[in-house]
């Protein structure tokens, strides 16, 4: 019998050489060996991985070049045997044992085009216990897991389903945001990618619980390898009786599409996507109403971010007090955190929320990959707050980084050097907000340029006090006076660059 | 604004014979013009527009909101490089400059040979092993200057 080895097809691995080394165990392994594209387990400084099934369990290599093939097969990979690059079973690796995956639980072990291999891995138990249930009940556990909005702005799912739920409306919408744009994060991506199947199990117990017939995956054009993963999936769910017209003999219907962005960073905001899927502009609208009661089309709306839906399939699999069990204070469940930037081991870590930023750092990403010190942390994305190393003991949860000036957003953690500039990373975050300004609200269609501006005055000592005051009336302005969270949030980073680094905003001449 | 010809025309109307009945059609039938043709040719829009029953302002207003639209036709190979915070943490900025340099054009400009059509992304989402670049729809990791040359030149100008 063929050995079964695991490489993943996700898109960083691919970029890293997966698919070069799958075909030189294809070139040297023939028939011995059955590969399986899974996707990442997110380990990404080991990719690519390559996985070989042993009755101990699956023994790891990485990260291998095609170059490496021939020595691997030498050295008795499919045996598992020794190796440089051999890191032993991949579930005892410190990095990934000490995590909590939960919504991430099949992620790197599964094969994502199979509906077969996902309910091995106890996929869809999660819908069928939904499908014996009322939808008053089923809204009821996602409310009582506490789960929050993962794409972040951290509302109360359960609330925003119960909405839907009570509209009496003719046609009702779920809707997926997979408009991942956030700099540093790419959590939706490895899910869409690795388990595309937990996605949709998730929006199907939505249209279940809120009485909605359709749904729709708005997923950014920037993730070629996650669109292909999700229509495949799409048509496997179908075929096998989980989506269309009577979902596994239920007679309830629920059908999926997926619709593509077109490189806007604003059609992440829920209302200005809901624009985007009816084919217009990504304007942002005002609210209310909103989207759960007037969103798709003028109907009834769920709009939730990929790790949200995918959150669910668990907490109706094995109930709301096991899922609340994890993490801390409002904050409930796991966190997929995205390690990113200038970090030794960048990946992803599920956790319950209330790990220390310190130990995501140090523990999980190993310090910096360039071995200077890490200066600065911005956490949640282009508009999340700069944390400096003195605050690098707060423990990730919506409240402590509420607490000081930060948020977690969807979780993204993207670390600096000692070398970066702070005043050029300000810069940018009005120059990426005048980018991608939808154009609707002048503080944030103006403001942003303006304050590109300010800072190069700033920099260039043209009344650097005057600039100054006018740099923090800017942000101000900004922030109370923009629809959403892209004006309304771009000041975060320079306001929170000008506290703690007030030392890179000097005039320096030129800038 | 030059006429529509046959192979454009051919486009728009497979487009919207395929899409047209869709819900909110519009960015479905312009993806799949521009997967045909490679970009959204001015001479289409009138045809779009009526073609789904919505003004040419309407038509006009969505191609040019969306920065992945393009109006005009790209070079023979398009390079893409990220540009947001966490390539720049691992040495993004100085790709920048390189690419531009090394290609002697700016962001969303072809080169003269029409070999190359260099683009800024903001997140590919590959951020724990940037600075990251696509070309004809590749994705690579770990791009210094000295990669970057490799792999562009041996997409070189043809």
């Amino acid at each position: 019998m063929a050995t079964k080895l695991y490489l993943p097809k996700d898109a960083t691995a691919v970029s890293l050489g997966a698919d070069e080394v799958a075909a030189a165990v294809a070139a040297h392994a023939g028939a011995q060996v059955e590969v399986v594209r899974t996707g990442s387990r997110g380990l990404f400084w080991l990719e690519p991985l390559i996985e070989v099934a042993t009755p101990a369990g699956r023994v790891g290599y990485g990260p291998v070049t095609a170059a490496d093939v021939p020595g691997l097969l030498a050295a008795g990979l499919l045996e598992g045997g020794a190796h440089r690059l051999r890191v032993g079973l991949v579930e005892e690796l410190p990095y990934l044992k000490s995590q909590q995956r939960l919504t991430f639980a099949r992620v790197g072990i599964v094969d994502p085009t199979s509906v077969a291999d996902y309910v091995a891995h106890g996929g869809y138990r999660g819908l069928e216990r939904a499908l014996a249930m009322s939808p008053a009940d089923i809204v009821k556990a996602v409310t009582d897991s506490g789960l929050r909005g993962r794409g972040g702005a951290a509302f109360p799912t359960g609330i925003k389903w119960q909405t839907v739920l009570g509209q009496a409306a003719p046609q009702k919408y779920v809707t997926c945001n997979a408009d991942e744009g956030d700099s540093g994060t790419f959590a939706d991506r490895i899910l869409m990618e690795g388990d595309p199947l937990t996605l949709i199990e998730g929006m199907t117990i939505a249209g279940l619980a809120v009485g909605a017939t359709h749904g729709y995956v708005y997923c950014r054009v920037e993730y070629p390898e996650a669109i292909e993963a999700i229509r495949t999936a799409i048509a496997a769910a179908q075929a096998a009786g989980y989506l269309g017209g009577n979902i596994r003999g239920s007679g309830k219907r629920f059908d999926l599409g997926i619709r593509v962005g077109a490189g806007a960073y604003i059609c992440g905001e829920e209302t200005s996507m809901l624009e985007s899927l009816e084919g217009r502009r990504g304007e942002v609208r005002v609210r209310p109403p909103l989207p759960a009661i007037k969103g798709l089309f003028g109907a009834p709306t769920v709009v939730n971010n990929v790790i949200s839906f995918a959150s669910v399939p668990v907490i109706l699999e094995r109930g709301a007090d096991y899922y609340k069990h994890f993490g801390v204070g409002r904050s409930l469940g796991t966190i997929p955190l995205q390690l990113a930037g200038n970090l030794k081991r960048g990946g992803l870590v599920e956790r319950a929320f209330g790990v220390s930023l310190r130990e995501i750092l140090e523990d999980y990403g190993g310090g910096s990959a360039t071995g200077r010190p890490i200066r600065a942390v911005q956490i949640g994305g282009p508009l999340g707050a700069y944390v400096p190393a003195s605050q690098f003991d707060t423990p990730l949860d919506y409240e402590s980084l509420a607490a000081i000036g930060a948020l977690l957003g969807h979780g993204g953690i993207v670390a600096f050097d000692d070398t970066v500039d702070m005043a050029r990373m300000a810069r940018y975050a009005f120059e990426f907000c005048a980018i991608e300004s939808c154009g609707k609200c002048t503080p944030c269609r103006i403001g942003s340029t303006r304050g590109v501006n300010v800072i190069d005055n700033l920099l260039a000592g043209q009344q650097p006090a005057e600039q100054r005051r006018l740099l923090e009336e800017l942000c101000e302005t900004m922030i109370q006076g923009s629809l959403c969270g892209l004006g309304g949030m771009a000041p975060f980073p320079v306001q929170s660059a000008l506290k703690h680094f007030p030392e890179d905003f000097a005039p320096r001449g030129r800038h | 604004m030059s006429s529509i010809d046959a192979k454009e025309r051919a486009a728009v109307e497979s487009a919207i014979q395929r899409f047209g009945q869709e819900p909110g059609p519009l960015l479905v039938v312009l993806h799949a013009v521009q997967d045909a043709l490679g970009y959204i040719p001015p001479s289409a829009i009138p045809e779009i527009a009526s073609g789904l029953n919505l003004s040419r302002a309407e038509v006009h207003g969505v191609v040019t909101f969306y920065h992945y639209f393009r109006t005009s036709p790209h070079g023979r190979h398009v390079v893409q490089v990220c540009r947001a915070e966490a390539c720049q943490a691992r040495g993004g900025a100085a790709l920048e400059a390189h690419a531009q340099k090394c290609l002697g054009v700016g962001f969303d400009e072809t080169t003269a040979d029409g070999g190359m059509t260099l683009e800024a992304v903001y997140c590919l989402g590959n951020c724990a092993t940037g600075p990251s670049v696509r070309i004809d729809g590749r994705m690579y990791s770990n791009v210094t200057p000295e990669r970057f040359d490799a792999l562009t030149g041996r997409r070189g100008p043809q």
